[in-house]
């Protein structure tokens, strides 16, 4: 049974959002802007009220349609960090955090390095000294799920990149069952197990973010996508270039800058397919087996060893690719991204 | 020449426009001697309408803030058919002329009123000092009302939302995010009731009459005594005590319009206005 079990219909002035997610670890839902994300946080925290449907946590019913049960906010042990983070602009740092709960509240304030910002007032602090104060709030009433709204939507690119770090490890630490929502998928990729694309209130498609990238359910979802998410151990190799040691043995070059765990970014456009490692200016080359050919809108995404390359239908063909076959994926340095990833 | 000319009929508007607003209050204070006025402070009329406006004043603020500010927050946190009517008619005594209010308490609380006929609730209205509270309670409580509703309406609602789901319940959500919140919008709202109330003659003098001692305040003093007696001395003297309370009024109000801890702050800087 999963921590959190969520299945409802919420009407909205547009759509209704229609659910059903079982939340065990960290899942993200990414989705444009208006397509009920939010919503769906507000009805698991009780701030809305759906017209049916069951939510619950452990076992223990929130709301249930059926049996006209709602519980208040108040009354569900939920952890909401607001996209905007909702600070009390009028309490310092301190009565904020312990607003939810006085005795962890110099605990948390030590925790998330904030300790010398407690009578400090949310309009002094920056960007991410806020969305610490805000998970610490959101931690003091020690709740059963973690629902970050946008987490990283507030915050200029250069913090971004920091508190998204950041996050990733608390996230690990604490081993909540976590909701999160965003419109970014790089950032539900980096932060989430599993990543829910929502569209107008419905999931189009749950699953791993290698598996969404790989086997996309639609050509929205493959759009919305986009890239190849790989892991692996970046160390410097010189003058404007790294290398990074992937998970599957292969190694990869980047003009980005890093060193240590990275997540390996490329877009299934930038990888090129071929029968034999061509003698072109491509300094990623990954040979491996065909895994899978989907179809999507005159398109095919293939997978070759751990890399999904999308190429023309045409192109395929000339190819006559099977799965099973050996094929070689190349991509260049220059667009490959290294992002932070636990 | 041209432009000579338009400057000159500028500073003349200004130079009239002031002299006019500000000469009546001047003239309070010079037509007799400082002295005077503060000597004819001391006429048992003065003190009896001092005293009758403080109590009254008092009570009817007490009456505005303890019902007035649920009615506000209802009005600014519901949203249900029929609101519009409700925020309506709550305004309605605010552009009604006081006396018309007044007649309307009287037909409704008086002796032979629609609710004063019953349990001999007119007799212990009507001309009394609690008639009085009434009148005030009336005309000046949607000065309040109004701006609270304003002011409540202002809070961040992701804010009261945020205190629900840290395990506040609806009371502490109340007291302890919304109203520190609205204070300043409320305090700027009770300033001008307190004004209005200060200052009602209408109303007042049609519900509770002017007796000296029971219901004459002193807004009602300053006409009974300059009308009725032909005192002019005592009318100027209460007059520029009430200039001097209105003024201190005024001054509050605009202290309190600087003080607005309800920005919102929670906003990062670089915030992008994204939503779903």
């Amino acid at each position: 049974m999963a921590a959190l079990s969520a299945e409802f219909t919420l009407p909205l002035r547009a759509f209704a959002v229609e659910l059903a997610l079982d939340v065990d670890r960290t899942v993200a839902l990414v989705g444009p802007s208006g397509a009920g994300k939010t919503s769906v946080l507000r009805a698991i925290a009780g701030l809305v009220r759906p017209a049916r449907g069951r939510i619950a946590l452990d076992g223990e019913a929130w709301f249930d349609a059926g049996a006209r049960l709602f519980r208040r906010p108040d009354e569900r042990r939920v952890g909401l960090v607001f996209q905007e983070y909702a600070l009390f602009p009028h309490m310092t740092v301190r009565q904020n955090v312990a607003y939810a709960g006085r005795e962890r509240a110099d605990e948390l304030l030590e925790r998330f390095r904030i300790a010398h910002l407690a009578e400090a007032r949310p309009g002094e602090l920056s960007g991410g000294e806020r969305q610490r104060v805000a998970l610490a709030r959101a931690l003091a009433r020690d709740p059963g799920v973690l629902l970050l709204d946008e987490p990283l939507s507030a915050l200029d690119a250069h913090t971004k990149a920091q508190v998204r770090g950041e996050l990733q490890a608390l996230l690990a630490e604490l081993g909540l069952p976590t909701l999160l929502v965003t419109h970014d998928y790089e950032d539900a990729a980096s932060l989430a197990d599993e990543v829910g694309v929502i569209v107008e209130g419905r999931l189009r498609q749950l699953a791993t973010p290698q598996e969404l990238v790989a086997r996309p359910a639609d050509a929205f979802v493959a759009s919305f996508t986009g890239a190849n998410l790989l892991h692996g151990v970046a160390t410097r190799a010189g003058e404007e270039l790294t290398r990074v040691r992937l998970e599957s043995g292969d190694v990869v070059y980047s003009t980005d800058e890093a060193e240590g765990a990275v997540g390996v970014v490329v877009y299934p456009w930038e990888v090129a397919v071929g029968r034999e490692p061509t003698a072109d200016s491509a300094l990623n080359v990954i040979a491996g087996e065909v895994r899978s050919l989907v179809h999507v809108a005159h398109r095919v995404r293939v997978q070759v060893g751990p890399v999904i390359a999308e190429v023309t239908q045409a192109s395929a063909d000339k190819l006559g690719l099977a799965v099973g076959e050996r094929a070689v994926a190349s991509f260049k340095a220059t667009g490959t991204r290294l992002v932070p990833y636990r | 020449m041209r432009r000579l000319a338009l400057a000159a009929l500028l500073s003349g508007a200004i130079a009239v426009a002031f002299a006019f607003l500000v000469l009546p209050i001047v003239a309070i204070f010079t037509h007799v001697p400082p002295g005077t006025l503060v000597h004819q402070l001391s006429d048992r009329a003065v003190r009896q309408a001092l005293l009758v406006t403080l109590k009254t004043t008092l009570v009817a603020q007490a009456a505005i803030l303890v019902f007035g500010t649920p009615t506000a927050w209802f009005l600014a946190t519901r949203r249900f058919p029929g609101r519009a009517v409700l925020v309506t008619l709550v305004e309605l005594p605010f552009v009604l002329p006081p006396a018309v209010a007044g007649i309307g308490l009287l037909v409704a609380f008086g002796r032979f009123g629609l609710l004063g006929r019953h349990f001999g609730i007119g007799d212990h209205v009507a001309f009394t000092w609690v008639a009085v509270v009434f009148a005030l309670v009336l005309v000046a409580s949607p000065l309040y009302v109004r701006q609270a509703v304003a002011a409540f309406e202002a809070v961040d609602q992701n804010l009261l939302a945020a205190s629900r789901t840290l395990g506040a319940g609806p009371a502490r959500t109340f007291f302890r995010v919304a109203l520190p919140l609205a204070a300043g919008g409320l305090a700027a709202g009770e300033a001008l009731c307190l004004a209005r109330s200060i200052g009602e003659f209408g109303a007042t003098i049609m519900f509770a009459g002017s007796f000296p001692g029971r219901t004459q305040t002193l807004s009602l003093a300053v006409y009974q005594e300059f009308e009725g007696q032909g005192n002019l001395d005592v009318t100027l003297a209460i007059s520029a005590l009430l200039v001097l309370v209105s003024l201190a009024i005024l001054l509050a109000l605009k202290l309190t319009a600087s003080w607005q801890p309800s920005r919102p702050s929670s906003r990062s800087r670089f915030a992008l206005s994204r939503s779903s």
